[in-house]
């Protein structure tokens, strides 16, 4: 890989350790992946945040480093509201340690938002063109595919070393040849909201890591689009998608030959994969709500009071950005948590089984949280009875 | 390379340099992949995972050869408190990196080469003394 003179210089330790190895990590990933070179980056997006998911080993490493990130550079959702966790029922312990690799985070100088979804709360992160390094897979896919921004599947700590950096390796979808669809996905009927999230749990399985080009009869807004793409993340590694008409590069390509055909039986049959036993839980925000997502929800729940646990996931800007419609929606006893998710939380594994408007939660619940999974719509979700 | 008389024949292996730095240990050699996150115990380097061709073997200060890394990418932080405790292996041989563990081996300071030619896994035998290069990218079977 070329490396300019000053890159050279990093990497020989004259700027010190901490980005000597963070030079380290973005040379040998990118001569894995074959990168001519480095390629400066607008924004880095850091996974590796939840105690339960890092545990000590994690949070030792963090700890330990010492530096400061050159670009603005924002967390993935950690394993608690950071200030409501008690309610959640986190233990103190879990909370402490939660704390600790925060504090440690923020010591680089990174933004202590916690949020999968950082293009809700700041619009600057990424543009169509800029390169990045983000690490969360529902983020990446809606960089790449909706913004027409570029990045791989960073893990946490390669986000990280490009942060300090500036830079990350120029491989993958940071080229205009990767990024050319493979495979056609035709769905014969017309789609809307959490179909999407089905849709998506569907082709990510069968499509792994390949670059999707969707015929649909149905336009999505961008918050469905937001749903198919985490969907596809999790259930396999799409990084990358287009929606002929809708997604900024799709009018580049044409239709690949190899198609596979999605109609709504399949669908059906997602929705069909219920808990064993009735919902204790009803989880929703997988990805991070938007405002419109949190007001749409609010408006099914007024004049409502419901009759299990309602958890709503969104980052704390957008919670803070409407306090009106947080109340309407608390009235009711639904609960709107930040910082957190029901997949990363441990607050999720005390219940018997979820109910989600969220392909990726759906899919994600059975193996983290050991909880069964079922998919609704965000009405069934959010059912109860009127208070009227 | 020659045996000559009365000299010590080291077998010289040529691989792609992967994280810096000097190791030399007893080798332990396996053909299975290695996860990091609950296959070996951070605090006492042994591996743990049911069914491993390595079960109850200890990596601290070997020469680890395998074949690449698998699992959960929470491994390359495990890497991290293995090398903290004083327990890592001194040098890190794979048959062809993957990111879990070249960036456990890159965060720790552990030595890593990968690709070598010959295959390691095939020329290295459990017990050989050998010396990695992880700066140069090569191998010495001393």
């Amino acid at each position: 890989m070329y490396l300019t003179r000053e890159e050279e210089a990093l990497l020989d330790g004259e700027k010190g350790p901490t980005l000597q190895k963070a030079m380290e990590l973005l040379t040998a990933l990118g001569d894995i992946y074959g990168a001519d070179s480095l390629v400066p980056i607008k924004s880095a997006q850091i996974a590796g945040v939840s105690y339960k998911t890092i545990g000590d080993a994690g949070l030792e490493w963090i700890s330990d480093l010492k530096g400061k990130v050159v670009v603005p550079s924002i967390l993935n959702p950690a394993g608690m509201d950071l200030e409501r966790w008690r309610e959640m029922g986190v233990n103190e312990d879990f909370a402490a340690k939660q704390t600790k690799i925060i504090e440690a985070y923020q010591r680089l100088g990174i933004r202590c938002e916690c949020t999968c979804t950082p293009y809700h709360i700041d619009a600057s992160l990424a543009s169509f063109g800029d390169h990045l390094a983000w690490s969360e897979s529902s983020a990446v896919s809606y960089a790449n595919s909706v913004i027409g921004a570029r990045t791989n599947r960073e893990g946490g700590p390669s986000a990280l070393a490009a942060a300090l950096i500036g830079k990350t390796a120029n491989y993958g979808y940071h080229l205009d040849e990767n990024r050319v669809p493979v495979i056609t996905v035709q769905v014969d009927c017309p789609l809307s909201g959490a179909d999407y999230g089905a849709l998506g749990y569907l082709v990510g399985a069968q499509v792994g890591s390949d670059v999707p080009m969707f015929k649909l009869q149905s336009r999505p807004t961008s918050i469905e689009l937001k749903a198919l793409g985490a969907a596809m993340a999790a259930s396999g590694a799409v990084a990358l998608y287009h929606v002929k008409g809708v997604t900024p590069e799709s009018g580049l390509h044409e239709f690949p030959k190899e198609t596979i055909t999605i109609d709504r039986s399949q669908l059906d049959e997602v929705f069909g994969k219920d808990c064993k036993q009735t919902p204790d839980l009803a989880a929703v925000g997988c990805p991070h709500y938007s405002q419109e997502e949190l007001e749409a929800a609010a408006e099914l729940l007024d004049g409502m009071k419901v009759e299990k646990e309602v958890w709503i996931y969104t980052s704390r800007q957008v919670r803070d950005a409407a306090p009106d419609v947080v109340r309407r929606i608390e009235a009711s006893g639904a609960k709107v948590f930040v910082d957190t998710c029901m997949v990363v939380s441990p607050a999720t594994d005390r219940f018997g089984c979820v109910l989600t408007d969220s392909g990726k939660a759906l899919k994600y619940i059975p193996g983290m949280c050991g909880v069964g999974a079922g998919l609704a719509s965000i009405r069934d979700c959010l059912k109860g009875s009127d208070t009227d | 390379m020659t045996a000559l008389k009365g000299v010590i024949l080291i077998r010289t292996l040529k691989g792609r340099p992967i994280s810096r730095g000097c190791g030399q240990g007893e080798a332990l050699v396996t053909n299975e992949s290695i996860s990091f996150l609950g296959s070996v115990d951070p605090t006492t380097g042994i591996v743990v995972e049911e069914k491993h061709e390595l079960k109850g073997q200890c990596v601290s200060g070997k020469v680890l050869v395998f074949p690449a890394g698998k699992g959960s990418t929470v491994g390359s932080y495990v890497m991290y408190q293995l090398k903290k405790n004083g327990t890592a292996p001194a040098a890190v041989i794979n048959r062809s990196a993957e990111p879990i563990v070249v960036v456990g081996a890159i965060i720790s300071g552990i030595p890593m080469v990968d690709s070598t030619e010959p295959d390691a896994i095939n020329t290295i035998k459990t017990g050989d003394n050998v010396r990695v290069d992880g700066t140069r990218g090569v191998v010495d079977i001393l």
